[in-house]
C-alpha cells in the first residue's frame, strides 16, 4: 500500500509539473483517437444511416454483421492492420506500419462498426416516426438521409461518444500496429502497459488518471451539448 | 361558429379532378379498402365521415400516393399520385409530425421541399407563423410547443407551400375548442386562397362548418358521396343515420 501512496504522490507532482513525456503522450493519444473517430463517424454515419432507409436484398445480414462486428477483438484487428501494411502485405508500399497513421487506421477499423450500428438504429426509429411527413414533403434518397442524419444529432453524439470511448481506451491493437514507439507512436494505454510492466507505477497511474480524467471530461463535455441542443432549438 | 368562408380567389385547379377507380386495400385476408370508386371536382370542399375503422385516414394515404393500393386506381387530373402530384399537395396528419428543429425552420424545409427559393423563404415563413399566430414562437423548438401549437405549426406548414389540395387527417380530434377554432380558421383561410380541402373528421359540426359535400365510409366502403346539406338532412344509409344521430355504429 506504500507502494500505490507513494505512486499516487509520485503521479500528482508529475501531472502539476507539467512533465513533457507525459504531454507529448496525451497530445498524441488525442490527435490519434479524434482522428480514428472522425474518420469513423464519416464512413459511419451516412452508412448506418442508408442501412436504416434503403431496403435491398441481403440488407438484413449486413445489419447483423455490423452488429457483430461492434465486439471485434482489437488484438485481432490490429494483426490484421499489421499484416495489411507490413513490407509483405498489400499496402506494404506505404511504409506506414508503426506509424501514427498506421494506429488511426487500426482505430478507425474498430470504431466504425460501432457508429454504423448505433447509427442506423437511432436512424431507423427516426425514419419510422418522420416517414409518411418526409414522403408527403416527397423527400427522398440523399436529402431523406441528410435529414435524418441533421434531426437526429443530438443522439448520434452519444454514437460517437461510444466511439471514441472504445478508441481512447484500447491497447490492443495500436500496441500491434504502432509498436509503442517513444516519441512516435507511444499513447496512453500502450504507455501505461509499458510503465506498469517495468514497475513505474508513478508514470502509469498519472497517464491513468489523465485517461480517466479525459473519459469524463469528454462525457461531461458531450452530456453539456446534448443538453444545449434539447434546450435549444432541436428538442 | 365559424362562418363557411366564401371562396374570393380562383381555386388552383391544376390537381383536379381526383379519379378514384375501384380502389382496393388489402392486408391479413381483410379488405380495408373495399372497391371505392370516386371523382372529385375542383372547387369544392370535402369531408370524409365515418366511424372508427372505416378507413377514412386509410383512404386519404391512399390517394396521396404514401402507400399503394392493392388493386384499382387514384389519378388527380389524369396522373397517379407519385412525386410531382404529391408536391402540389399538402397533408396534415392527426398526430402532427414536426421536425426536431425550430418552429420557423419546420416552415423553412417544407418550403424547400417545394423547391421555394431561399430568398422567399423566409418572408414566406414568417408570414406564415404570423397567420397562425405562431410569429412570437419562431425560434423556439418545434417538439417543445403546446398540442394545439403543434398541430397549428403543422397547418400551417402545409398551407405554407400553397398546395393546389390540402389533406387534413383529424386535424382537431385532439384539442381543446379555442385550438380547435384557430385550426379551422388557418383551414377555412386556405380554402379561400384557393385550396381544394380533402377533410376526414369526426365531428359533424366540423364537416358542417367546412364541407359543401360528404364521402361518409363504413367498413371500407363508400356508402355516401352527397352534397351536405343533403347528407346532414336526409342521409340515405342506415348506418349515416345511426352515426349522425350519434349512435354507435358497427
Amino acid at each position: 500500500m506504500q507502494d500505490f501512496g507513494e505512486a499516487v504522490g509520485l503521479a500528482g507532482r508529475l501531472l502539476l509539473s507539467g512533465d513533457e513525456t507525459l504531454g507529448e503522450i496525451v497530445w498524441l493519444s488525442l490527435k490519434i483517437n479524434a482522428g480514428a473517430v472522425a474518420l469513423a463517424a464519416t464512413i459511419g454515419m451516412p452508412l448506418g444511416a442508408t442501412l436504416a432507409v434503403a431496403r435491398f436484398p441481403g440488407r438484413q445480414a449486413i445489419v447483423v454483421l455490423i452488429n457483430s462486428l461492434m465486439g471485434l477483438p482489437p488484438v485481432v484487428v490490429g494483426l490484421l492492420v499489421y499484416l495489411m501494411l507490413s513490407n509483405a502485405g498489400p499496402l506494404g508500399v506505404l511504409q506506414l506500419l508503426y506509424t501514427p497513421t498506421a494506429m488511426i487506421i487500426a482505430q478507425t477499423v474498430l470504431v466504425t462498426p460501432i457508429i454504423t450500428a448505433l447509427t442506423r438504429q437511432v436512424i431507423e426509429d427516426l425514419d419510422a416516426e418522420y416517414r409518411e411527413q418526409l414522403d408527403s414533403f416527397a423527400v427522398s434518397g440523399l436529402a431523406r438521409i441528410g435529414t435524418l442524419l441533421l434531426d437526429a444529432r443530438a443522439s448520434l453524439v452519444t454514437a460517437v461518444l461510444a466511439g471514441f470511448g472504445r478508441s481512447v481506451a484500447e491497447v490492443g491493437a495500436v500496441i500491434i500496429v504502432g509498436g509503442n514507439i517513444n516519441h512516435v507512436t507511444r499513447v496512453m494505454t500502450t504507455a501505461i502497459a509499458l510503465e506498469t510492466s517495468k514497475g513505474n507505477l508513478a508514470l502509469a497511474l498519472a497517464l491513468g488518471f489523465v485517461l480517466l480524467t479525459l473519459a469524463i471530461a469528454v462525457n461531461g463535455a458531450v452530456g453539456g451539448l446534448r443538453l444545449a441542443m434539447v434546450r435549444g432549438a432541436h428538442a | 361558429m365559424l362562418e363557411r368562408p366564401i371562396i374570393s380567389q380562383p381555386a388552383r385547379t391544376a390537381s383536379m379532378p381526383l379519379v378514384v377507380e375501384d380502389l382496393v386495400f388489402a392486408t391479413g385476408g381483410r379488405r380495408l379498402i373495399d372497391g371505392i370508386s370516386l371523382r372529385l371536382e375542383a372547387g369544392r370542399r370535402t369531408a370524409i365521415m365515418g366511424p372508427n375503422g372505416a378507413g377514412k385516414s386509410l383512404f386519404l394515404r391512399l390517394i396521396h400516393g404514401l402507400i399503394a393500393p392493392s388493386s384499382g386506381r387514384v389519378t388527380w387530373n389524369g396522373r397517379p399520385p407519385e412525386r410531382d402530384v404529391r408536391l402540389a399537395q399538402a397533408m396534415v396528419f392527426q398526430r402532427p409530425v414536426l421536425l426536431r428543429r425550430s418552429v420557423a425552420a419546420n416552415i423553412d424545409y417544407a418550403l424547400k421541399a417545394h423547391g421555394v427559393a431561399r430568398r422567399e423563404r423566409t418572408a414566406r415563413a414568417a408570414a406564415a407563423l404570423e397567420q397562425a399566430g405562431l410569429g412570437h414562437l419562431a425560434g423556439q423548438a418545434a417538439r417543445l410547443l403546446s398540442g394545439g401549437e403543434q398541430q397549428r405549426l403543422a397547418v400551417a406548414r402545409a398551407i405554407a407551400v400553397a398546395p393546389d389540395v390540402l389533406l387534413l387527417d383529424e386535424p382537431t380530434s385532439s384539442l381543446d375548442p379555442h385550438s380547435t377554432l384557430k385550426v379551422e380558421m388557418l383551414i377555412a383561410r386556405a380554402a379561400q386562397d384557393g385550396a381544394r380541402i380533402v377533410l376526414v373528421t369526426h365531428d359533424p359540426g366540423q364537416a358542417k362548418r367546412f364541407a359543401d359535400e360528404v364521402l361518409f365510409l363504413h367498413r371500407g366502403r363508400l356508402l355516401e358521396h352527397t352534397p351536405a346539406e343533403i347528407f346532414f338532412d336526409t342521409p340515405r344509409s342506415a348506418e349515416a343515420r345511426s352515426f349522425l344521430a350519434g349512435e354507435l355504429v358497427l
